[in-house]
């Protein structure tokens, strides 16, 4: 089952992911190929197996919701690794399209 | 100082003789290190300066007798958070990233007392088996420098199979601890799925993923474990209690041990020098007192795909976290938001983690769902049961870590099936969630072979027991790269 550029093209969409057309065509034929890989697992009969997404068994740990005293040099230290800071705050470029500071 | 002929009961003894000061230690480790770095590229980042001041305050403090890694060095694996010591994954996109806190892992060693002297190599987020992925730098095999080290852990595999450091920590989410530790001719664990907190671990596949610890020895392996294991309320899958004691079966032989041999993990595909050297091991359990007798895992060969499948997902998942907002690069000619997230992800994934989310995210979607991600995880009940099967009637499993010895570096990096197929006998103890550790059992043209011993969950002490037997027996362990040079 071939794997199509315009399927590859989907998912590196819902990946946030750009390719231009060289890498596309790389993508295509090595998704196709390990994809091939991928269906070797049709030969296994699976019929009444439970799947397993995990090894533990796993129960759901919860606590108290209360929020710790927040540490002003762990700020400092966060923001730090951020690209973009203004005033304490994480700077982001517009969200719509109209380019910085519209206001439409 | 030289961690080739020095153990660590040595170095502790010598500490608490006080015929040397951590201080010393670690500036000859740093130094000897330096050197022999140029010709491997096993580390990312030295943290020489807090290194010596953290030693300088152990001494002050006075090595305590009772605690056997007071003042030793052991170097990170570069995709564990060190807090104020950048952390990259080996990735471009936290090519800047200083973590605020400490990995749940780090603060045991640092309440320990051990000295951090850096950060090591691996491929970009732990996907890949050569280090070849890695953004920065390709470490070279210290027994033949045209070799690769192995992977993902292949820095901190290299470092301690060129004697840099006597210890390392390394993660494992499909064999990235055992098979570097296998082409590095050194000792590795992969922990019971849940014995090592993950808090801190950059998250790859997250059913999957396990710390673990480099050593020169199985005995000074499992003396790390010991203080790295517990049930960490920041990771809501760990588990296990933090008094195991996984030292305490050392001595007692594997007479009666009933160990199994999958005749799938001998069959066509693995070296034939792999093949003998653990049918010549095998032979040397049996010469000791163990059972050995062929058993067979039906399913593994389903392994890779399965594993492929799953790991991917759950990548696909986890790495969405890297959008260029909060930290890591940021594309900077973005204009608006979907910009930041496509161009900055864009930018800053290499080739193998992009294939890795394109992968996952294609096996999770819509209409495909069934056919690739119940099926696989469906196959990964099959796999446990399997191991299950075995473990009714054996103690243990015996076989190869990988099909090959190290490979040349450049050979396999364009082709990924190949890359992935190598996978195949590490991939199923991670579906499992079992332990399993790699220790030297041979060589071939110089290249060091790796024996993988697989136990139940949570019997990491019957592992070490039956690895410290078969080395006290043999002497491959012993054996020593002359760098670079021809062995």
């Amino acid at each position: 089952m071939a794997i199509s550029k315009e399927q590859v093209t989907h998912v590196a969409n819902l990946a946030r992911l750009s390719f231009d057309d060289a890498e596309l065509s790389q993508f295509t034929d090595q998704m196709s190929e390990i994809t091939d890989m991928f269906n070797e697992l049709q030969a296994v009969d699976t019929t009444d197996v439970e799947p397993m997404t995990h090894v533990v068994d796993l129960v759901n740990v919860v606590r108290e919701d209360v929020p710790a005293p927040a540490d002003p040099e762990e700020r400092k230290a966060l923001l730090a690794n951020a690209p973009d800071t203004e005033d304490g705050y994480i700077k982001v470029p517009a969200i719509f399209n109209n380019g910085e500071d519209s206001a439409e | 100082m030289n961690f080739f002929d020095n153990d660590l009961t040595t170095i502790h003894n010598q500490l608490v003789n006080q015929e040397l000061t951590s201080y010393d230690l670690t500036k000859q480790t740093i130094d000897a290190l330096k050197e022999t770095d140029k010709t491997i590229d096993a580390f990312l980042t030295l943290d020489e300066a807090n290194a010596l001041a953290t030693a300088k305050a152990i001494d002050e403090k006075g090595i305590d007798p009772d605690n056997l890694f007071a003042g030793i060095p052991i170097a990170i694996k570069d995709n564990i958070m060190t807090k104020g010591l950048r952390t990259t994954a080996a990735s471009k996109i936290l090519e800047n990233f200083t973590p605020v806190y400490d990995a749940t892992v780090m603060e045991k060693i640092h309440a320990n007392d051990m000295v951090v002297i850096g950060k090591t190599n691996m491929d970009e987020f732990a996907m890949g088996g050569s280090t070849e992925n890695s953004a920065f730098k390709t470490t070279k095999n210290p027994w033949n420098t045209t070799k690769v080290p192995g992977g993902s852990s292949g820095g901190s595999a290299a470092a301690v199979s060129a004697g840099m450091v006597p210890f390392t920590l390394g993660s494992d989410t499909g064999g990235s601890i055992r098979q570097p530790a296998s082409f590095t001719g050194v000792v590795g664990m992969k922990p019971t799925y849940g014995r090592i907190s993950r808090w801190g671990l950059i998250a790859f596949g997250s059913s999957l993923d396990q710390i673990g610890p480099f050593s020169r020895s199985v005995k000074d392996n499992a003396a790390l474990l010991n203080i790295l294991v517990g049930v960490d309320k920041r990771d809501g899958t760990s588990v296990g209690d933090h008094d195991a004691d996984f030292t305490a079966k050392l001595d007692a032989g594997v007479k009666g041990l009933r160990i199994g041999l999958p005749k799938e993990y001998l069959g066509a595909g693995v070296q034939q020098e792999v093949k003998d050297a653990i049918l010549a091991a095998a032979d040397k359990y049996r010469e000791l007192g163990a059972i050995v007798d062929e058993v067979s895992l039906p399913h593994s060969k389903y392994g890779v795909a399965a594993y492929y499948i799953i790991s991917s997902s759950e990548a696909s998942s986890n790495l969405q976290r890297f959008d260029g907002i909060r930290y890591g690069v940021r594309a900077k000619d973005a204009k608006n938001l979907n910009d930041v997230y496509v161009d900055s992800r864009t930018q800053g994934f290499g080739p193998e983690v992009k294939r890795r989310i394109m992968l996952g995210m294609y096996s999770l979607s819509a209409g495909y769902y069934d056919a690739y991600f119940k099926k696989a995880a469906q196959v990964r009940t099959l796999m446990r049961q399997d191991f299950a099967n075995i473990f009714k009637d054996h103690d243990l499993v015996l076989g190869p870590v990988a099909p090959t010895t190290a490979y040349g570096i450049g050979e396999d990096v364009s082709d990924p099936l190949t890359m992935y197929a190598g996978d195949v006998l590490s991939v199923p103890v991670n579906l499992a969630g079992l332990p399993g550790l790699s220790l030297p059992a041979g060589f071939a043209d110089g290249l060091p072979i790796g024996m993988q011993i697989i136990g139940q969950s949570f019997d990491e002490a019957t592992i070490y027991q039956a690895g410290y037997a078969f080395e006290q027996a043999t002497d491959f362990h012993k054996q020593v790269p002359t760098l670079g040079g021809n062995n």
